[in-house]
Formats: C-alpha cells, sequence, structure tokens
C-alpha cells in the first residue's frame, strides 16, 4: 500500500518536475521588442533573410554554380541543419559552425572569395540557412567526435575570466532574470541566431554576442571561428536541445 | 631577502602601468589597516561608487542614490553598510570578495594574481586604485541608516 502510494506520489510528480525551467531570451524582453521579432515585417532580420535568398541562387565563382545548383531549394534541403550545427567537418577533422560551413561551400565548392566573418554576405547566407529551422526544435550532432569540444566549451562557460573575475554561469545560470544595472539577464540560449540586435542596430553572429560579454567581463575576446568560439557554442546548443529556433530573432 | 625580491619584480615588470600591491594582512576576517596609510575622502568615494564606468557598484547594488535610476538587483542594498559590518570587514570585500564568499559575483578591486583572460588593456591593472578604495570604504562606512534611500 505504501509502495503504491509512494508510487503515484512520485508519478503525480513528474510533470512538474519535468516541467522546462529553460527559457529563450525572447522571454525576458519587452512587448514591443517581441512584437517587432514576431512580425515579419518589422522584422529588420527579415531583410538580411530575403537578401540570403537572392544569393543563395546566384551563380558566383570560378565554378559559376550557385548554392541552388547543388543544394537545390532550401525549405526542403537546408530544413534542420541549423538545428543540428556545429557539427564535426570531415576536411579538417575538427568541429565547424554553420558559418564556417558556408565559407567553406562558398570559397572550395563555388571558387568565390572566402565571405568575411560578420560581413553582411556571409550574415545574410546564414540567416537565410538557418531560416529554415525556424520554429524547430534545437537536436545537436550526435557525433561522438564532438564530445571534447562540447567539453571544453562547458568548462569554458563556467570558468571566471577578466578583470572582473565573472564566469558566464554566475550571471545566465545563478543570475538569470536578476538586473544588472538595468539589463535583465537572459539565460544565453542561442535560439535566435544570426539576430538583430537593437544595441548593434544591425544583424550579428552568436559568437559577436560572446565578444560583447567578454568585452564587458574585461576578458580577452574569443575570436570568431576560433575552437573555443565552435566549443562555446556547441556547449551552448546543447544546453539547449529541445527548444525552438527562433532566426532572425530581435534582442534588446 | 623578501625587500630584494620586491625589487626584482619592480625590475622585471617593463610594462610602465604595470602596479605592484601593497601588502595587507587578513586578520579576523578584516583587512585593519588602511591600504594606503590615509584615511579615504568619502565625498570621492560616493562619485566612484556611482560612476558606472568606475565603481560598477550599481550594476549589482542598490543603495541610497536617488538620483541613479537603474540600480542593480543582483546583491544586498548598500545602505546601512556602516551599520553591519566594521570598516576592516568592509575593506576585505573591497580588497578581494572571495575571501569571504569563495562563489561571490562580487568583482575583486585590489587582485592581480589568479585571474585568466584578463584582456590586453586590463593587465597588471586593478579594479581601483588604492586611494580609491579607501575612499569607497570612507563613504560605505558613512552609509549607518538602514532604511535611508
Ligand atoms: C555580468 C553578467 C554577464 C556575464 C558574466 C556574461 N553575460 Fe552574457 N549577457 C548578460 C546580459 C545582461 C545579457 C543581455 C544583454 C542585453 O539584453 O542588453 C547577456 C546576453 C547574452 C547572450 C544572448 C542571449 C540571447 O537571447 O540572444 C548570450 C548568448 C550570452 N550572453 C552568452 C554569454 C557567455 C558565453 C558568457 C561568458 C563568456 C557571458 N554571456 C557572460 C550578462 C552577462
Ligand atoms: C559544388 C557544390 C556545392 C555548392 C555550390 C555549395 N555547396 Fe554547400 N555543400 C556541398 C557539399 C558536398 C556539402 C557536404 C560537405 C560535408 O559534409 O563535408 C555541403 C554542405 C553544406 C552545408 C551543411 C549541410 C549539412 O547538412 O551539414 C550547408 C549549410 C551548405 N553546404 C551551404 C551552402 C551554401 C549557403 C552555399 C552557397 C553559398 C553552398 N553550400 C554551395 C556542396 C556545395
Ligand atoms: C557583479 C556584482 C557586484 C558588483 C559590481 C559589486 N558587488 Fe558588492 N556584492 C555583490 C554581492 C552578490 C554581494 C553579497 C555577498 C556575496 O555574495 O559575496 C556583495 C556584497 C557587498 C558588500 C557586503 C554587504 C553586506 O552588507 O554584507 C559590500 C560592502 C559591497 N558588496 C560593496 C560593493 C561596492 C562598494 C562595490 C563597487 C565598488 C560593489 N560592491 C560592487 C555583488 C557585487
Amino acid at each position: 500500500m505504501n509502495r503504491l502510494v509512494a508510487l503515484w506520489l512520485v508519478c503525480a510528480a513528474l510533470p512538474a518536475a519535468a516541467q522546462d525551467a529553460r527559457k529563450s531570451g525572447f522571454a525576458f524582453m519587452g512587448p514591443d521588442t517581441q512584437a517587432m521579432q514576431t512580425d515579419d515585417l518589422a522584422n529588420p532580420g527579415m531583410l538580411f533573410v530575403l537578401e540570403g535568398d537572392a544569393l543563395w541562387k546566384a551563380p558566383v565563382g570560378a565554378s559559376q554554380k550557385s548554392c541552388a545548383s547543388c543544394h537545390g531549394d532550401a525549405p526542403q534541403t537546408m530544413k534542420g541543419v541549423a538545428a543540428r550545427y556545429p557539427d564535426f567537418d570531415e576536411a579538417t577533422q575538427a568541429p565547424i559552425d554553420l558559418a564556417g560551413r558556408i565559407i567553406q561551400c562558398r570559397a572550395e565548392r563555388q571558387g568565390a572569395a572566402p565571405p568575411q566573418r560578420e560581413g553582411h554576405e556571409l550574415l545574410a547566407l546564414t540567416s537565410y540557412v538557418a531560416h529554415q529551422s525556424r520554429d524547430l526544435a534545437i537536436a545537436p550532432a550526435q557525433d561522438a567526435r564532438l564530445a571534447s569540444a562540447r567539453a571544453q566549451g562547458a568548462a569554458l562557460y563556467s570558468t571566471r575570466m577578466g578583470q572582473l573575475n565573472f564566469s558566464c554561469a554566475q550571471c545566465h545560470d545563478d543570475n538569470a532574470g536578476g538586473h544588472l544595472g538595468a539589463a535583465p539577464i537572459p539565460q544565453a540560449h542561442p535560439t535566435g541566431y544570426p539576430l538583430y540586435r537593437l544595441e548593434w542596430q544591425a544583424l550579428g553572429s552568436l559568437q559577436r554576442r560572446f565578444r560583447n560579454c567578454l568585452s564587458g567581463m574585461r576578458a580577452e575576446p574569443i575570436s570568431a571561428g576560433s575552437a573555443d568560439a565552435i566549443a562555446l557554442e556547441l556547449f551552448l546548443m546543447d544546453r539547449a536541445t529541445g527548444m525552438k529556433l527562433e532566426t532572425p530573432a530581435v534582442r534588446p | 631577502m623578501w625587500r630584494a625580491f620586491a625589487l626584482l619584480a619592480v625590475l622585471m615588470s617593463v610594462d610602465a602601468q604595470a602596479q605592484t600591491l601593497v601588502p595587507y594582512q587578513i586578520e579576523n576576517g578584516a583587512i585593519a589597516t588602511s591600504l594606503t596609510g590615509q584615511p579615504g575622502d568619502p565625498a570621492k568615494g560616493r562619485t566612484i561608487v556611482v560612476e558606472r564606468q568606475k565603481g560598477l557598484c550599481l550594476l549589482c547594488h542598490s543603495g541610497p542614490f536617488p538620483e541613479e535610476r537603474f540600480q542593480g538587483d543582483l546583491a544586498p542594498s548598500l545602505a546601512g553598510t556602516g551599520s553591519r559590518l566594521s570598516e576592516g570587514e568592509i575593506r576585505l570585500r573591497m580588497v578581494d570578495s572571495t575571501k569571504v564568499n569563495e562563489k561571490t559575483i562580487m568583482p575583486p578591486y585590489y587582485k592581480m594574481d589568479g585571474l585568466g583572460r584578463v584582456a590586453a588593456s586590463y593587465k597588471a591593472k586593478t579594479l581601483l586604485e588604492p586611494q580609491e578604495i579607501e575612499d569607497v570604504i570612507a563613504f560605505l562606512v558613512s552609509l549607518k541608516d538602514e532604511a535611508q534611500k
């Protein structure tokens, strides 16, 4: 009897325990900014997605191939790709992020100049590809060769850094929901990238966002596309498994 | 011997900006004596506390600063600090709060060793100068009223 009651209690408690305390940065924004994100006509990120659509179809470089020449119809072939990245790159035998993969295709497969990180062209292409996963659940690549980089990202996230001696986790785990001066501290889920940040007045990558937090910590920057940056991204995507992608999101 | 060491350290610090820390002693959860041997100036201390790029205090703390909007809520109000803590206890928390609470988020204002990945422009510099820390302490000691807004 007691055992039955205990079992019942456990079962009844399950839904509560399983309730997800994770929240996208979207949940920490004011209603105006939320509305700007959800209305495609008001969302400045959608202009980059449109531009990406045009770039996808344009033949470039020595090959005079377009992305579409090889990948066809992006809404079909690119669906779910951003929800899985970063992935493992056979060519370099190292983890690669979505932007890195696009640089690779443009330079090596199209024979064009490699696009610059944070440059307009790369942001447009990346947001176009990632937009094909909007509303899909983040489902990280399961390749065992990613495990050590993911662990390296987890370690970085909880290591104190910089003159202010903060770790990412101290703000984004221990103090999420609190206010740093006026700014609400979100949980640092990478659900919206590339995204339009009002403070930037521009679209930017997750790795640009890392730079902002690191400079606030008075810590050395982690350069975009570096092993450390991809490791952090791998960890954060894994931590956000099952959360929905919003690309292009809007943030304050 | 120790003095020779200190001299060596000074000679080796090529960076003109590099500081060496004034030695201090932690006893009974406090640093009893002024880092500079001089008393602090509470008015200057208040200015440092409210200056966001300098003291950074109001990113986390609130306090009796009616003119300051957007005070943080990650830490207790600074109102009444002077009636809760002694001058020496405040000094220890300013110098290195991890000595009181290992997991604290409060930055160490007088520490250079044991910090990782410090950005180049902040390397070998403490967050505040010793006299600035004394000024802040003098100001906090003067905050006696817990209810002050
Ligand atoms: C002192 C607190 C603090 C620390 C430490 C910190 N951040 Fe942040 N972070 C913030 C705040 C505040 C914001 C939101 C800024 C805004 O909305 O203006 C933010 C935003 C973010 C976002 C954007 C989330 C979204 O919804 O798009 C990410 C990702 C992020 N931080 C990652 C990191 C990483 C990685 C580290 C460690 C290298 C770090 N942060 C360290 C305070 C911090
Ligand atoms: C000449 C053919 C070719 C062209 C042109 C090309 N790609 Fe690729 N792309 C590939 C191949 C092959 C792969 C698989 C690479 C691998 O897995 O090692 C790939 C992989 C990708 C992936 C990762 C897919 C996944 O599921 O992991 C993305 C994203 C991508 N390409 C985007 C683009 C974009 C954007 C463009 C245009 C800027 C482009 N590609 C142009 C051949 C091409
Ligand atoms: C990043 C956040 C942060 C910043 C910036 C910060 N503090 Fe703190 N401070 C805290 C927290 C959190 C505590 C609570 C004790 C703990 O967790 O260590 C604290 C505790 C204190 C205490 C002890 C309070 C008590 O009543 O026990 C004093 C005094 C203090 N801080 C003064 C300051 C001053 C002055 C500044 C600016 C020069 C400052 N702090 C900057 C987070 C911060």
